[in-house]
């Protein structure tokens, strides 16, 4: 029981033990302020792919929760990330999102910073007397440690390693979700992005939620060809599955023969790929090589969705960002590969627009859904939110439980790992 | 200016205005039939992201051929997309029309478009710097490319059940 915040003392009734989630969950404004204390400021937040920042002194800007940072690689190529905030008087010393630099001067009284964060210089250091000692006053870092291209931090310095928080089965998923650089490394060619009128939960939710494809990508599923059409049937086939990983962390496996991209190589190219395929061959690719990058052009058969921001979906990183307790940014990164075949990374950013970002013939819904969600809980505000689909007939997977491919197992996990932070 | 065999350059301006003023007023009144008939089919129609030009290889919001383009309309009219149905009501106006170039019968202009949005009771507001590349044909002019660049297109958006 918490004393600070006796108005939360009571988790059970936030997120029941039978998988219900309160209202509240997704609208009171001083549970979003512990959410981002609890969880954002103490738990490992992805900020950046390595592609997006890839030569010494390559810096993007991100957020780790509420609290812009600054992703750079130095010129040894270390990884550094801080809080873009100025130790004078807390001006942001970077607005460009992206670019390259040797060092950071703030604008407002030019103290300069080296970019590991160390403060270098400061004009007139004569009136903060003899015993002003640069090195307190650097720019605040973050723990920072990447796994296979993703980088994350936090500002837990207790924290466990990510291999640790991330867990085997995640480590695994993330390797076999990268074999769709098709033998090149993943790099990220772009990304849409879109601010949405909801809760960062009812993102969290969506990104293990197979129930709704059917219904809110229908209009996705129209225009598709027959046989893609084929591959997007999994609630009917009742094929694939949802599991807990731990820690929060679950996956949604949709088209579980191509969760490992290098099995069935020699199945034939489907349709849609026979063009795609034929370019590659007349560009001089070997036919085992065309085989595998055909087949990685569509991306991997799952999502991985990591707590609390980042999910692996299919082929790109969703990324969501919460601004307040009723908006939330979302980041959908185009990934192609590096040093691979202009006509293979074309097809897949025409499939990346294809769905995705604010024009897809996707993403535009289920923004919609996820902002009547947010609208729909003002009403009957003792009526809970089911998460509970597929409880029935959960059986034990590797790590947790694994349900349904239509089952709100990874939900539960995500809850479970909700709970558990915000009790500490 | 080289050659000028279909254009009137004297009646240009009113001209590609009275085009765009109508193209504008078909995609407010959401009559995409008679707006897909003012394409050539080669033609793309694309919201780039940022300032880039090599639009083949980089991330847009949409790059459209002629099938994507219909495919895109077909979506918005077939009633099972939860966001264009009902679409959010839209109006435009585009203003600030420059003749940038007119060579042959094509003709490059650039323009500026302001779109107000209002869906839920809530309204948002859009600015665009577009480029279109016209045709003239002896039925009227015809769309070859056109190019919408949001100001903010790296920026957070939200999503559109319309076209700019
Ligand atoms: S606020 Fe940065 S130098 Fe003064
Ligand atoms: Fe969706």
């Amino acid at each position: 029981m918490s004393l600070d915040m006796p108005k939360f003392s009571d988790l059970d009734a936030l997120y029941s033990s039978d998988a219900k989630v309160a209202t509240q969950m997704y609208e009171d404004p001083d549970l979003f302020k512990l959410e981002m204390d609890k969880i954002f400021r103490k738990t490992w937040v992805f900020v950046a792919h390595d592609s997006e920042f890839p030569d010494k002194g390559s810096f993007k800007l991100s957020t780790v929760g509420l609290e812009p940072v600054i992703v750079v690689r130095d010129r040894k190529g270390a990884i550094h990330v801080m809080v873009n905030r100025c130790r004078h008087r807390a001006a942001t010393v970077c607005e460009v999102k992206k670019g390259k630099t040797s060092s950071f001067q703030c604008p407002y009284h030019g103290w300069g910073y080296g970019l590991d964060g160390s403060l270098r210089a400061l004009p007139y250091p004569e009136q903060y007397g003899d015993d002003f000692n640069k090195d307190q006053h650097g720019l605040q870092r973050l723990r920072t440690e990447s796994y296979n291209g993703m980088v994350f931090a936090t500002f837990n310095e207790d924290i466990e390693p990510l291999v640790d928080f991330l867990g085997s089965e995640v480590c695994r998923y993330i390797d076999l979700f990268m074999k769709q650089g098709g033998g090149f490394p993943v790099t990220v060619l772009g990304e849409h992005q879109f601010t949405v009128p909801m809760n960062w939960k009812v993102q969290l939710e969506n990104t293990t939620d197979a129930y709704h494809f059917p219904v809110v990508h229908k209009s996705f599923l129209q225009s598709l060809d027959g046989e893609t059409n084929e591959i997007f049937q999994f609630l009917e086939t009742g094929k694939g599955f949802v599991e807990d990983l731990g820690n929060g962390h679950s996956v949604m496996a949709m088209i579980p023969e191509l969760i490992d991209l290098d099995d069935n190589l020699d199945a034939p190219i489907p349709e849609r790929f026979t063009e795609l395929a034929q370019e590659l061959r007349d560009e001089g690719y070997p036919e085992d090589q065309v085989k595998k990058i055909v087949r990685a052009v569509g991306g991997a058969g799952f999502n991985l969705n990591l707590f609390p921001n980042v999910s692996f979906s299919l082929a790109f990183f969703r990324v969501l960002t919460p601004i307040s307790v009723e908006q939330t940014d979302i980041r959908h990164m185009a990934l192609g590969m590096e040093g691979g075949p202009a006509a293979a990374n074309q097809m897949r950013l025409r499939l990346h627009e294809h769905f995705q970002g604010p024009m897809g013939f996707g993403s535009p819904d289920d923004a919609e859904v996820w902002e009547r969600v947010q609208r729909g809980t003002k009403g009957g505000e003792d009526l809970p939110i089911l998460v509970n689909r597929g409880l029935v007939d959960e059986t034990p997977g590797t790590l947790g439980p694994r349900g349904h491919i239509s089952a709100e197992t990874g939900m539960r996990a995500a809850y479970k790992m909700w709970k558990r932070m915000m009790s500490q | 200016m080289t050659e000028m065999s279909k254009i009137d350059t004297t009646g240009l301006l009113p001209q590609v205005t009275e085009f765009l003023w109508a193209e504008a007023d078909l995609l407010d009144a959401k009559e995409y039939d008679r707006w897909l008939d003012l394409w050539q089919p080669e033609g793309f129609y694309t919201l780039p992201i940022g300032d880039t030009t090599d639009f083949a290889n980089a991330l847009n919001l949409c790059h459209d051929n002629d099938k994507m383009r219909r495919d895109r309309i077909e979506r918005f009219r077939q009633g099972f997309s939860i966001s264009s149905a009902p679409p959010a009501q839209t109006v435009r106006t585009v203003s600030r029309i420059v003749i940038e170039k007119a060579e042959g019968d094509v003709i490059t202009i650039r323009s500026a478009e302001h779109v107000i949005e209002d869906k839920f009771g809530r309204q948002r507001v859009w600015a665009a710097n577009m480029t279109h590349t016209l045709v003239a044909t002896d039925s009227g002019f015809r769309i070859r490319a056109k190019v919408v660049r949001l100001l903010n297109s790296d920026g957070m958006l939200n999503s559109f059940s319309y076209l700019f």
